[in-house]
This record gives structure tokens, sequence and C-alpha cells, in this order.
């Protein structure tokens, strides 16, 4: 019996409304197809009706996790398009934020995870030591979320070298957890045998699709913009880039856990920046933007967010372009899916994190040929985790 | 200039080889970031050399609507250097059509579903020419990008 199951287009997978259309036959996903447009708001246009200043807020608003690395590529390129350097104590407070939002961003993830493999306790805790990191920003930024830093030139607040301590007695704390979750799943063989092997995207794979950020790095492309074409602190700071050869959805979660420890090291390292840098050195005044066109990059948690605008010398932008890293990654899944069984399909769409929608609503499967319900998205999570059970018990 | 080409990317001369008098005009903006002006009707020929001879890996392409017509960039990041090629072809406004590159790359399938559907460009020989993001719930020939769709906007005696 072939089957069609919809993911979407309102699912706690996705960040954004969308539709997923399982073609299964028995219990194996057979093809993909992949609707969007539920939600289409049009920010490219937009963003020609606003000022350069305007458009950091508008494209803070592309993506409500990570928030920050949309005005961080487009600050990169405009900094281009007007050849401005930043100063040093910018740079810093940027990487400070943008390693901050890798961190909360991967936990979200990390957590979302665990649920769908069954461990809601994963899920409950690592939510709880994200907490502290949200809070570090409400206390850096005044917003929990969208943090309104970045600006053309500069950031707009500075982090007082008195907060410094506050936010390093965070990260030793996080450091901790962090060591308990590495060793909690590398060392549970129930996650081991759902996710080794599960939703493999070969390298090959990889680079005809273009595929960026961990869902890259966990299949041996070692690709991280932060390196490659250094903005903002990095070049600044020792690090180093986490790739996996496997490409499974068990080498996605291992590249994006030790990617944490490379931003806790990376947040200590600019914190120990700032205290040389003059306080308040915080921006580089514009008066104009120049006619032109300019490209910018930046590393987000889920891979590399691309901006290029055109200029005519006036103060709004003539084309703006947003490739965001989803975009790329998202279209991977008729290669990590197909041929997989239903109760896999869950984690392997989760495993190149596509973020999640605040709104759940119901998705049914239908028969293709009666057109009789089968499964809604709930369910599907539930097969997911009794799978885990399953392989829990027989462990046992 | 041509030091300048060297110094920004050895692929750049490995293009002007190949491809002669087919590029138009190379104008480097800095020694990251170069914009080749290219004819569109060997855009299949640059891109194979380019995605599979020189390894680039291909970002995403940007379409808009100029006085010269329409435009596309091709944006390819050499990650071993961190330096951006943009492949720049001008297209008819009357005609816009250009060959797909979906066949050499599958990155390319999406967002030249969305530049048809945003600009109306052609893209001739695409795998799977559907609708990518207003399936269903969009009319047929309107293209919200182009800016004749503006001024029909801007006076309201032209709205349909």
């Amino acid at each position: 019996m072939s089957k069609i199951i919809p993911i979407g287009p309102y699912h706690p997978l996705q960040e954004e409304p969308e539709l997923f259309k399982l073609y299964c036959e028995g219990e194996i996903v057979k093809d993909i197809k992949w609707e969007t447009g539920y939600n289409h708001r049009g920010i490219e246009k937009l963003s020609e009706s606003k000022t350069f200043d305007q458009v950091f807020f508008l494209v803070e608003r592309v993506c409500g996790i990570c928030s920050t690395s949309h005005p961080f590529a487009f600050a990169n390129c405009m900094e281009e398009i007007a050849g401005i350097e930043i100063t040093n104590r910018t740079k810093y407070i940027r990487s400070v934020i943008g390693e901050l939002e890798r961190i909360h961003s991967h936990l979200l993830w990390l957590g979302l995870a665990g649920h769908f493999l069954g461990y809601n306790t994963v899920f409950m805790w690592v939510w709880k030591y994200r907490e502290p990191v949200l809070d570090l920003f409400e206390m850096i930024t005044g917003n929990r979320n969208s943090y309104a830093m970045f600006k053309i030139g500069g950031v707009r607040r500075d982090i007082p070298n008195d907060k410094i301590p506050a936010i390093q007695e965070v990260l030793r704390g996080l450091k901790k957890k962090l060591d308990m979750l590495v060793g909690a799943v590398m060392d549970d063989p129930v996650i081991h045998a759902r996710t080794k092997g599960v939703g493999v995207l070969t390298r090959e794979d990889v680079i005809d699709y273009a595929a960026v950020g961990p869902t890259a790095r966990a299949s041996g492309v070692d690709i991280d913009v932060r390196r490659d074409d250094p903005y903002a602190a990095y070049p600044l700071v020792s690090w180093k880039v986490i790739t996996a050869k496997e490409g499974d959805v068990f080498a996605k979660v291992e590249v994006r856990l030790l990617e944490m420890y490379e931003s806790v090291s990376i947040i200590e390292q600019c914190l120990e920046g700032l205290k040389k840098e003059k306080e308040g050195d915080i921006e580089i005044p514009v008066d104009e933007i120049p006619a032109g066109m300019g490209t910018g990059r930046a590393e987000a948690p889920r891979g590399e967010v691309f901006h290029f605008v055109m200029t005519d010398g006036s103060n709004f932008p003539v084309r703006h372009k947003i490739r965001a890293p989803s975009y790329v990654n998202i279209a991977t899944f008729k290669k990590s899916c197909i041929g997989q069984t239903i109760s896999d399909a869950t984690i392997s769409l989760a495993a190149v994190d596509p973020c999640y929608c605040c709104t759940e609503r119901m998705a049914y499967a239908y028969d293709a040929a009666t057109g009789k319900k089968l499964l809604n998205g709930s369910e599907l999570v539930r097969l997911s985790q009794a799978k885990t059970d399953e392989i829990r018990k027989k462990m046992i | 200039m041509n030091e300048r080409i060297m110094n920004a990317a050895p692929e750049i001369l490995e293009l002007q080889k190949h491809f002669g008098k087919e590029i138009y005009h190379v104008e480097v903006r800095s020694d990251k970031r170069a914009v080749l002006t290219v004819n569109p009707a060997k855009i299949t020929e640059f891109a194979e050399v380019l995605f599979k001879k020189l390894k680039l890996r291909f970002i995403i392409a940007s379409a808009m609507e100029t006085d010269a017509g329409f435009e596309i960039l091709y944006h390819f990041s050499i990650d071993a250097s961190g330096q951006i090629l943009n492949l720049r072809v001008v297209l008819d406004r009357e005609n816009p059509v250009i060959e797909s590159l979906t066949v050499i790359f599958e990155a390319a399938n999406w967002i030249e579903r969305e530049m048809h559907e945003i600009l109306g460009i052609q893209f001739r020989n695409h795998p799977n020419p559907e609708k990518l993001i207003s399936e269903g719930n969009w009319a047929e020939g309107v293209y919200p990008y182009r800016r004749t769709e503006e001024k029909a906007k801007a006076n309201p005696k032209h709205e349909t």
C-alpha cells in the first residue's frame, strides 16, 4: 500500500510552516516532496523600503533562534561596501554574541533531538541548561532573543568590563553540564543504535546540494566561514573547526556537541581580549554608504548565512538577497530520508536542525488510494520514540 | 589591473584562459570579491568549469531587474581562500531565458524555481520546473519583483 505522510505545514520540527510529503511504501520512505511559501514574508522586498539602519531589525526577524546571524552577515556586507574597518572591541563583542547564540541554538536542537528519540529527560535538562545563556543575553543586550546589538560600523551596546566575571561564571557552569551531556550521549548504546548509520548524507551529496554548517561538516566537508573568510574576532582567537566523516545523525550530534566547547573557548578568549581594549570604543561613525554592491557572510549555528546587497548611494538597498543555511540544508532531505523507515525519518529530518515552529497544528497521513487518515504528526514522534524503547528493551 | 586579478584569485585567470572573449568584463572589487560579466549563452560551460574542475561551492544566485534588463549573479565560494566569485549575466528584458544549472549541481534547483516565480526568468531544461514558494496560491504570469508590478501598485488605476 502506497501512502503519503505529510509533515507540516505546522509541525514542531520546523521553524516555519512548510510541508513535507513523504511517499511511503509500507514502512519505507520512497520519495519526498517539499512545499513552502505558507508564510512568505517578502523580507527581501520589504528590505528595499527600509533604511540601512532599519534593515538590521528586519533581518533579525528572519530567524527566531539564530536572530543575530543575519544582522551579522548584513553588517559584514555593508562594511564591505562602505570599506569600514571596525574596532577590536566591536569585533570581540560581536563574536561573544555570535558564539553565545551558537551555544543556545545547539542546546535547543539537542533537546529537541532527545525528544524525538524518546529521551524526554534530555529535552528538559538541556533546556534548563540553556536558560542561563538566555539570561546572559538579557544581561548583555537587554533581550533574551532578537538582541538588536548590531549596526553598521559597530554595536549598539558595550559589554562593560565589570560584567565580564558574571559571564565567565556562567561559562564555567555550562562546561560542567556539557561534560555531563557529552558523556551521556557518547556512552549510551541506545543512542548509538538509533542514530548511527541513520540518515546518512555522503560527502558527494553535500557538495552537490551545497549544504553548509554542521550538516556539511558531519559529512567530512571541512568548511566554516569563521575560518575561511574571517570576520569579527575569529582570526584573533584560536579555535578549531569540528568535523566528522560518517555523515549520519550521530556525526551531526557529535559535531554540534563538540562545537559548543569551541564556542565556550572562543568566548573566554574574547572576554580576555575585551579587558585589553578601551571601554566604550564600540563604533566607527558612518556618514554615507556609497553606490556599489557587496556580499557578507557569517557562520550561523546552522551554517553559512549569505547576504548580497546592491546600493545606489541612497539610504535604501536596491536589491537585498538573503540566503539562510536551511535553504540549502533542507534540500538534502531527499538524500538522507529516502530508503529510511518512517520511524527514522523524524530524526533524519530533525538532524539538519531546520529549527521548529512555535505553532503546532495537526498533520495527518492519508492512504493515497482511499483518502483515509492514518497517522498524524505527534503519532510520528511516538512511532520514533517507540522504536527507541524497543531497542532499549532488547539491550536490557 | 592584471596584478590585482592575480592576487584576487587564480581561478579568474583559469577562466580567462578557458573562455577568453566570453568574459565581457572583470571587476575586482577587493582581494576577496570579484564580479565577472559573462556571456549568458555559455553559462553551463562556465558553471561546469567552476563546479567540476575548480571545485568551487555554489552559494546562491541573486536575480534583479535593472536598467540593463534582468541580471543574475551566480555567487561561487572559493572556500580555500575565502573569496567569492560572482558570475554576472544580463538577460534580455523582453525574453529572459537562460540555461538551467540544476543538471550540473542540485543546489541550483530551488533558487532557479524561485527566480522564475519572483521575476519570470525562464530556465531552459530545468528538470523540475514546479513552483517553489507559491504553489497554488499565486496568479500565473504575475511576477512580484518586477518593476512593472511596483508601478501597478503605485498607481491604483492599474490594479488588477
